[in-house]
């Protein structure tokens, strides 16, 4: 056997791998993107970008159908997009297994809420697994499809960015083909007219109840007795980390690794045998809630935050009650260094014309989202994925429609667009909306590290594919004013606004086009920097939040170690005293 | 072996994920139990980022609590003071001398704290100031800057010198495996 250090994401591929997956899809989002990416390098599965969440497991759904075992990945809130085939797939169930990942982000170090997606699973109807290392990260994936098979049901499959993005030790096996199942034509299980879904949704009901019985002897959920009986702690996924990482064996703890549906009776016993019971779990009282429901008297929020991530001077503090004691204060009043646009981003000068303009923004998820922060600080909202099109839209109709005007400007991603905002657009075009929407296109899934998407030419396994046009799909769905400008060039884009700013009959498109500049070979070339003898320090190029322009003092130099040559900041400089001093 | 903790503070596209791969690989390489815990996403694009590692003959948490870090490897004078409370008063804080202003500082809004180096030297008894920019200059690769600070922790964890150059043939793309090697090298031979 051999070992390797894996992120629970690498690990996941790897369980895909080595139990038979032929079929994988996804869309990217932190902190679940690097499953797919993974997968992609196994030539053994087909691997693949979906245009967004729901086609992702849609996609999964149907590989399953036909007989072979599937894996979609994807975010937290991910899951809410794909939510529409989940809830009826628990009726349907699957053929060959299918395993559902999804990777929350408490603590929202790269999201916009933290939705605890264990509620997913009783919600919808379906067994969930959470692995807590990325040992269990790849043993859960064949004991997932194996749940998924013996019950026909898709298997949730609950990681969090602790899980996904932490590094350990894992012993990796060969692989074991699945052969794929017969499939056989059965309208009854898979074509859900109410007369069958009726039927099914009982089929559910029998199948949820063997599942309980499965997970009072699922190996996983174990208990591991400590030198004092007298405390029980049960927990799960990461959090099962730092109770042992504080408490050790001093405490009795029940592991749960399947978390739904729970095995009632070994918790019961599990419950009888401590004098006190804690439930420890990061975010929602999930696990507290169905425990309490059984009527057995545990203690959990009162204790464990219900906010943000949980962490072992958490645990070590409010539980053990040990005083945790900090040596050294942080310096609290020093300067924070919140994530920027990076040099050279074509996003910048967007934003920076936006800026002038005086209209409302509303925005969406990508890099562009730092549009927000200063100093550039244009956009007005940030919602979810597609969000940008569909809000501009509605605001601007409820002023219209209460006597009030503003320009209203929205902001998309080539990615974003494509994966949720072409509904949004055809919305616009479809009631007459005059807003100017500007698809900022730099040719990449950029966030999340580039990863390609319909847009880019490239599939997941880097091959040659079609490439969406954009500006046929704004033709397509009836826009009559679409542009495409450089993002870098400031004097173009702005009169393109300028210009559908007066186009009065529906939505506006304009496509600011530039590749992300961190894109190997299609970064901008060139060095600049400030003549100090043309400077008179006005300092507008700091209007652009650029980190390679930095001020010391009186005098604005721009770091020939960061600077990449876009040239925006050429354009906004109102003395022409940044110069071109070479190649970089 | 009880378990030991690094806890890494640098600032997004300093290499502190590559330093990571580093250390961690020659540790796993010499047969330890380790976790490693870093932030992707969002918070790569220029903002301040960590990493922790553990290591030992069990490890559970992937984090580190505060206070019981045996190093703090800080790749920039600010990303050292936001965490120094993860440090006990017996462990040991590598300081790159490195100054990157953030954006509240070079838009001029905020000051860099002058007096990071002097206040952090009065108040932790084991620290080690490297100009890591300086000497990863001299040896021809400005980036290789994250080598000498692992060279420099290397050293003072008492690791295997030759490990670490194995695992830096292995990880780093073999352009530049030489240039990484000598600024490890110069790390680890500052014998601080």
């Amino acid at each position: 056997m051999k070992k390797v250090f894996l992120t629970g994401n690498e690990a996941i591929a790897r369980g895909a791998y080595e139990y038979g997956v032929t079929f994988a899809s996804a869309y990217p989002g932190t902190p679940s993107t690097e499953i797919l990416e993974n997968i992609a390098k196994y030539s053994e599965i087909y691997a693949e970008w979906a245009p967004n969440e729901k086609v992702a497991l849609e996609a999964a759904v149907g590989a399953s159908m036909a007989g072979a075992r599937a894996i979609v990945s994807m975010k937290h809130v991910g899951l809410n997009v794909a939510a529409d085939p989940l809830f009826t797939l628990a009726y349907t169930g699957v053929n060959g297994g299918l395993v559902i990942v999804t990777a929350d982000d408490p603590g929202m170090h790269s999201s916009q809420n933290e939705q605890d997606n264990r509620n997913f699973a009783p919600f919808a109807k379906i067994p969930m697994l959470e692995p807590s290392d990325s040992q269990e990260a790849k043993d859960l994936v064949g004991e997932a499809l194996k749940i998924s098979e013996m019950f026909e049901t898709p298997v949730l499959f609950r990681t969090t960015t602790r899980i996904s993005h932490s590094r350990s030790v894992v012993q990796i096996g060969e692989r074991q083909p699945a052969e794929i199942k017969p499939y056989v034509k059965n309208q009854e299980k898979f074509a859900m007219i109410p007369g069958f879904a009726r039927k099914r949704r009982l089929i559910l009901k029998e199948k949820l109840q063997a599942l309980e019985e499965y997970s009072e002897k699922f190996p996983y959920n174990r208990i591991e007795w400590g030198i004092n009986q007298d405390i029980g702690i049960i927990t799960s996924g990461i959090s099962y980390q730092y109770v042992k990482e504080v408490f050790g064996d001093e405490v009795s703890v029940l592991k749960l690794t399947m978390t739904f549906p729970l095995p009632k009776k070994l918790i019961a016993s599990f419950a009888e045998k401590v004098k006190e019971v804690y439930v420890v779990e990061e975010l929602d009282p999930y696990l507290e809630n169905q425990i309490k429901a059984m009527g057995i008297k545990v203690k959990g929020k009162e204790v464990i935050p219900e906010i943000g991530e949980l962490s072992p001077e958490i645990l070590r503090e409010r539980l053990k009650r040990e005083k945790v004691t900090v040596a050294f204060k942080p310096y609290t009043a020093v300067p924070s260094r919140p994530p920027v646009l990076c040099p050279g981003c074509p996003h910048r000068g967007i934003f920076y014309v936006l800026k002038k303009m005086k209209a409302v923004v509303t925005s969406d998820i990508g890099c562009y989202s730092l549009g927000v922060l200063p100093p550039l600080e244009s956009i007005d909202s940030i919602l979810c994925m597609g969000a940008s099109i569909s809000m501009g839209h509605g605001f601007k109709k409820a002023y219209e429609a209460n006597g009030k005007d503003a320009p209203v400007i929205t902001v998309i991603g080539d990615s974003t667009f494509l994966h949720s905002g072409i509904t949004s657009l055809m919305d616009a075009v479809y009631n007459r909306s005059n807003t100017i929407n500007i698809i900022v296109d730099n040719s990449i899934t950029a966030m999340t590290g580039h990863q390609h998407h319909p847009g880019t030419g490239y599939n997941a396994k880097e091959e040659p594919a079609p490439a969406v046009s954009l500006e046929a799909i704004c033709k397509a769905l009836g826009v009559e004013n679409v542009s495409v400008v450089d993002s870098y060039d400031l004097k173009a884009f702005e009169d393109a606004v300028k210009n559908a700013m007066n186009h009065k009959d529906g939505p506006s498109v304009i496509i600011a086009r530039r590749a992300c500049a961190l894109l190997k070979g299609k970064g901008p070339k060139g060095l600049y920097a400030v003549n100090e003898e043309k400077c008179k320090k006005c300092k507008i190029c700091l209007r652009l939040g650029c980190p390679a322009i930095q001020v010391s003092g009186d005098r604005v130099f721009i770091n020939p170690l960061s600077c990449v040559g876009c040239a925006v900041c050429v354009q906004v400089c109102p003395f022409g005293s940044i110069e071109k001093v070479g190649d970089n | 072996m009880a378990v030991k903790s690094v806890f890494i503070s640098g600032v997004g596209g300093q290499g502190t994920i590559l330093a990571g791969k580093v250390i961690t690989t020659a540790l796993v390489n010499q047969g330890y139990d380790v976790k490693m815990s870093e932030v992707h996403g969002m918070a790569q694009r220029g903002g301040s980022v960590i990493t922790q590692i553990r290591y030992g003959d069990r490890v559970y948490s992937p984090l580190i609590e505060k206070g019981r870090a045996d190093v703090l490897l800080a790749f920039e004078k600010l990303e050292a003071v936001r965490y120094i409370d993860y440090l006990s008063p017996n462990s040991t804080l590598i300081l790159n001398d490195l100054e990157m202003p953030p954006a509240s500082v070079l838009t001029g809004k905020e000051a860099y704290p002058q007096d990071i180096v002097p206040r952090l030297k009065e108040e932790i008894k084991n620290i080690i100031v490297v100009n890591a920019v300086n000497i990863a200059r001299e040896c021809g690769e400005i980036r290789a800057q994250n080598m000498v600070l692992v060279g420099v922790l290397a050293r003072v964890m008492d690791w295997s010198k030759n490990a670490f150059i194995e695992v830096i043939r292995q990880v780093v793309s073999p352009k530049y495996v030489q240039v990484n090697i000598n600024a490890f090298e110069r790390g680890w031979e500052l014998n601080v």
